[in-house]
């Protein structure tokens, strides 16, 4: 069976080695490149089904797992394994493989050969960091991911490329590297690099805080949260279309997970003592953040904005778990918060991927990412406006769309833990409806405001499959999230078991 | 002294018999034959890579083995120094056969040097008394003030050779008097009598601890590190390109083993006292370099503040004293070594008919007049600025693992903020490649061997990062970690 294959293995080198042949292909030949692209990326996709209908939602425990020493002088292990917050996302990471092969196939027209290339690599990468047991393996994946995302800005960016690029890459590199001397920290103490090890390793509480503070350096601006979310909009913008829906989809959601893998088990009474800077933080996300996006010109700064807005949400569901333990005795409530953290940061990535490939969509045509210089784009391009309303509903949290039932599960689970937290969070509901129905009002609908509108062409087969195919995937998560919940909740209880059990050693701080 | 003593210094023995015989041989070879003298100098390096490997003196057990009474140690750190020695210096041949062929300077006098300047290096790696140290050090030295002056017309050139000369001179000096003080606390040059001398003195001795001062001074010096760095980006950019490719890389291990053999060997009980002196020579090191290097518009003068910063993380491996964090610094100086050899040799590769490519500017849009050439150059940007999974990442990670272990936290704590620092120009330089229009769209052309010798540097910096297993072993081994 596919459970002796090493298939975590496969999708991480199937999509950097094919890779490497996109670019050894050379610049000459870019059709082949695309195709090239096409199949690794597809082919890693139907690799990632296996992975799913082989995977056993029943236990918590690592599956596939791998394990071959790497660096034997120090413990290091090339160690993998997925549980139920990874899968979900390695599903999403090959998803959009394929998506973003199929939406750049035409916009993009120069070295098409590198830039195949540099999502395939990216792609194997973000695989690569979801299913790391190894924290240095991890690490690894998880800084290296960087350069092709800073290629990507770089050499197919808009204008300011090359001050989005260096700040995107300094800006996580400076966060990481706090996290690496935390690492090391737990290395030295513990004599392992598993974090599973890590998971069950007594730390005491101050120490605990100073680690939750390197982890939080690097997931913080990762995800990111307010204050250290300005290298985003900068990066959306800039980014090509493919880069964005990457940004966006994926990358994010690995600060998210980190919080998930090493914030919460490793240090949980940091995370206890603490937890009112993370849920501040988030609030401030949603409520400020939110304002900030009812406010932009740019239609990708908008939607970059509304990422950082909607991330706050994943912070806060899975930071909330601490008040309501306090508050009530059954951990029902903090597994909602838990698994709607988990299900709001896979609808994001669907519909804030689907948002800039729309965005990408209207770039193409008009080489403008400007809402004045659209009006009326529904009369002449229908079916665009069909599946772009869609998305927007969606980001604004419409019932029967994935965005509302991440969203709602947080806010119930506020509820338990304080009444104010959850009526802040519920702020979100009209204030993202009010930028992203806002927008589509300036955008979609109206009367058509310039020549360049009255000669958009509707949106060919080509990207009518891409948004269609998120459409669909939008709706299925709206309408019926159980499997994917399903495919979670072990590991959800699991983590919530274990964040209730103090760490310390037993001889006491 | 016996014959099987006289053995273990043979790979000196042999690069000693080569310099000489290039030197004879040079004369009887007319200029179009002198392709012969690259040929006779690699084959040096290689057959001491063969004679070093060969050799075998732990038979009885012991890891190490003394010569001439007790002043030469053959130990598994020596050796593996100097099998990388010999390895970066052939890799710098190649580079340089091409550099020194298009600015009309092929002359044998540069094997010569730079073989007696090896020679150097193999004795102060294998130093175990004062005088040896100083032996070797100045047999590097000179022969570098040479290779700095190598282009005699050059003006610049002269000038760096000559503060080189100056400040080297002084940096001998100021060794030589620390030497003078330890001789005079400890009665012996010898660096075993010295560690058991100040064993059974303590560490309260005035003079022992003046005396150290001068040598970590001196040491500073050559390592070229704050305060004592001032030489070193004149010299990087005055000096011809193959002679700054040659004395950024060699030379660096020789002074990690001259540290390791005065500091550990012979004053290992004094490690409180210089590990205090090495900690702030490392953080300034990092500091400085890493600022500075920003300003930078000249590549050569980049790399030398870049060379100043890696220097400082050396130290850091250094300064806890512990078996790990001596082998993290082996690793660091033999990785750096690597590093600063593919990126002059990047510069090499760059300049054309005669004008060295030193501005940064000249490597603006090298991805789209040859992409593995700039692939190249940025996994040795990437490699310095110390991203995973790129072998430059491993040596940082070694060090500030080492300092942690040590419970330097603090250090631990700037060294990582300052790479992030460092980050900013070495990805400036990925900026300029990948980012930028090419100024010119004049092919680049290199003979095969300088090819092949830059591609095998370049993916060596993610090889050995992913596969960084093994080497790690080695530098741990040396050391018994």
């Amino acid at each position: 069976m596919a459970s002796n294959w090493p298939i975590l293995s496969l999708l991480i080198w199937l999509p950097i080695f094919g890779g490497l042949a996109v670019v050894a292909a050379g610049e000459q030949r870019a059709s082949l490149s695309r195709v090239l692209a096409l199949a690794v990326s597809a082919l890693t996709f139907l690799l990632s089904i296996l992975l799913y209908s082989a995977f056993d939602t029943s236990t918590a425990a690592m599956q596939f797992t791998e394990l071959k020493p790497w660096i034997e002088t120090f413990d290091i292990y090339y160690s993998l394994g997925v549980d139920g917050f990874s899968v979900p996302l390695i599903l999403l990471t090959t998803f959009f493989g394929v998506l973003v092969v199929i939406a750049s196939w035409e916009s993009i027209q120069e070295r098409v050969h590198q830039y195949m290339a540099s999502f395939l690599i990216m792609e194997g990468l973000m695989v690569g960091v979801f299913s790391a047991i190894d924290a240095m393996l991890f690490y690894a994946f998880f800084e290296a991911m960087l350069i092709p995302m800073f290629l990507v800005i770089g050499m197919w960016g808009g204008p300011g490329k090359v001050y989005a690029s260096i700040k995107f890459f300094l800006y996580t590199f400076l966060g990481s590297v706090f996290m690496l001397v935390g690492l090391i920290y737990l290395y030295i103490q513990s004599g392992s690099w598993s974090i599973l090890d890590w998971h069950q390793f007594p730390l005491g509480l101050a120490v605990q805080k100073w680690l939750f503070l390197g982890f939080l350096a690097a997931f913080s601006v990762k995800i990111p949260m307010w204050p250290v979310h300005t290298w985003l909009p900068d990066a959306h913008v800039e980014a090509p279309t493919g880069g964005s829906v990457i940004l966006a989809a994926i990358m994010l959601k690995i600060g998210g997970y980190g919080f998930i893998r090493f914030s919460l088990p490793i240090t949980p009474d940091a995370s206890a003592a603490l937890d009112w800077l993370i849920i501040m933080l988030s609030l401030i996300a949603i409520v400020y953040i939110g304002f900030v996006a009812l406010v932009q010109q740019d239609m990708k700064k908008l939607i970059a904005y509304s990422s950082i807005s909607h991330m706050g949400f994943v912070t806060l569901g899975m930071f909330l778990a601490f008040a309501i333990f306090q508050n009530t005795d059954s951990g029902r409530g903090a597994a909602l918060g838990v698994e709607g953290a988990m299900v709001q940061m896979i609808s994001h990535g669907f519909v804030s991927g689907a948002l800039f490939l729309c965005v990408g969509v209207l770039y193409d045509r008009l080489h403008s990412r400007m809402i004045s210089d659209y009006g009326g784009v529904a009369n002449r391009m229908p079916w665009f406006a069909a599946l772009a309303v869609l998305f927007f509903m969606a980001n604004s949290g419409l019932p029967g769309t994935s965005g509302f039932v991440g969203e709602f599960m947080v806010i119930l689970a506020a509820f338990q833990a304080n009444f104010w937290y959850a009526f802040l969070a519920a702020t979100t509901l009209i204030l993202g409806a009010a930028y992203s129905l806002w927008l589509v009002k300036r955008v979609i609908f109206g009367e058509v405001t310039s020549n360049d509108v009255a000669m958009l062409e509707d949106i060919n087969a080509r990207e009518a499959l891409v948004l269609g195919t998120i459409a669909v995937a939008v709706l299925l998560v709206g309408l019926w999230p159980e499997p994917l919940v399903n495919l979670m909740h072990a590991s959800v209880d699991q983590l919530l078991q274990h964040i209730q059990q103090p760490k310390f050693p037993v001889a006491g701080i | 002294m016996n014959s099987a003593n006289m053995l273990l210094a043979a790979p000196e023995f042999w690069v000693l018999t080569m310099a000489c015989v290039i030197l004879v041989a040079d004369l009887f070879l007319v200029e179009e034959r002198r392709g012969i003298i690259h040929m006779l100098a690699v084959i040096t390096l290689i057959f001491a890579a063969i004679i070093t490997l060969r050799g075998d003196y732990t038979s009885d057990g012991a890891r190490s083995a003394l010569a001439f009474n007790g002043s030469f140690i053959r130990d598994p750190m020596g050796d593996v120094l100097k099998l990388f020695s010999y390895f970066v210096l052939a890799i710098v041949y190649v580079y340089s056969k091409f550099c020194l062929r298009q600015f009309r300077m092929f002359r044998s006098d540069f094997y010569t040097l730079s073989l007696f300047a090896l020679l150097g290096v193999m004795l102060l790696i294998s130093a175990n008394s004062l005088v040896m140290i100083y032996l070797g050090l100045e047999l590097i030295s000179l022969s570098s003030y040479a290779l700095v002056a190598f282009d005699r017309d050059s003006r610049k050139g002269s000038e760096a050779a000559m503060k080189y000369f100056v400040l080297g001179s002084m940096a001998s000096g100021m060794l030589l008097y620390g030497m003078s003080m330890i001789y005079g606390a400890t009665g012996s040059v010898d660096l075993y009598q010295i560690a058991e001398a100040v064993r059974l003195t303590g560490s309260d001795d005035t003079m022992l601890i003046f005396g150290l001062v001068f040598l970590v001074v001196g040491l500073a010096f050559k390592l070229g590190v704050v305060p004592f760095h001032m030489w070193i980006p004149d010299v990087y950019q005055g000096a011809p390109v193959a002679t700054t490719l040659f004395i950024s890389s060699v030379p660096k291990m020789a002074a990690f083993a001259m540290a390791i053999r005065l500091l550990q060997t012979g004053l290992g009980d004094l490690h409180t006292d210089w590990s205090q002196m090495l900690s702030i020579l490392a953080v300034l090191s990092i500091i400085l370099g890493n600022l500075a290097a920003i300003a930078q518009t000249n590549i050569k003068r980049m790399l030398a503040y870049s060379t100043i910063s890696h220097m400082g993380f050396v130290l850091m491996g250094l300064l806890p004293g512990t078996a790990t964090g001596f082998g993290a610094g082996m690793f660091y100086v033999i990785v750096y070594s690597l590093m600063s050899a593919a990126g002059f040799g990047m510069v090499i590769l760059l300049s054309a008919r005669g004008v060295e490519a030193e501005k940064l500017d000249d490597f603006k849009g090298l991805n789209q007049r040859n992409s593995w050439y700039a692939a190249i150059m940025a996994m040795v940007m990437f490699s310095m600025a110390g991203v995973p999974v790129f072998v430059g990442f491993f040596a940082k990670w070694l060090v500030i693992k080492a300092a942690l272990d040590a419970g330097l936290i603090w250090l631990a704590v700037i060294a990582v903020i300052f790479s992030v620092v460092g980050a900013f120009y070495y990805i400036r330089v990925v900026k300029l490649m990948y980012f930028d229009e090419p100024v010119t769209e004049s092919p680049i052309e290199a003979p095969v061997d300088f090819r092949a010798a830059i591609s095998l540097n370049g993916v060596m910096m993610l090889g050995l990062g992913i596969f960084s297993s093994s080497l790690i072993a080695i530098c741990m081994a040396s050391f018994g970690a």
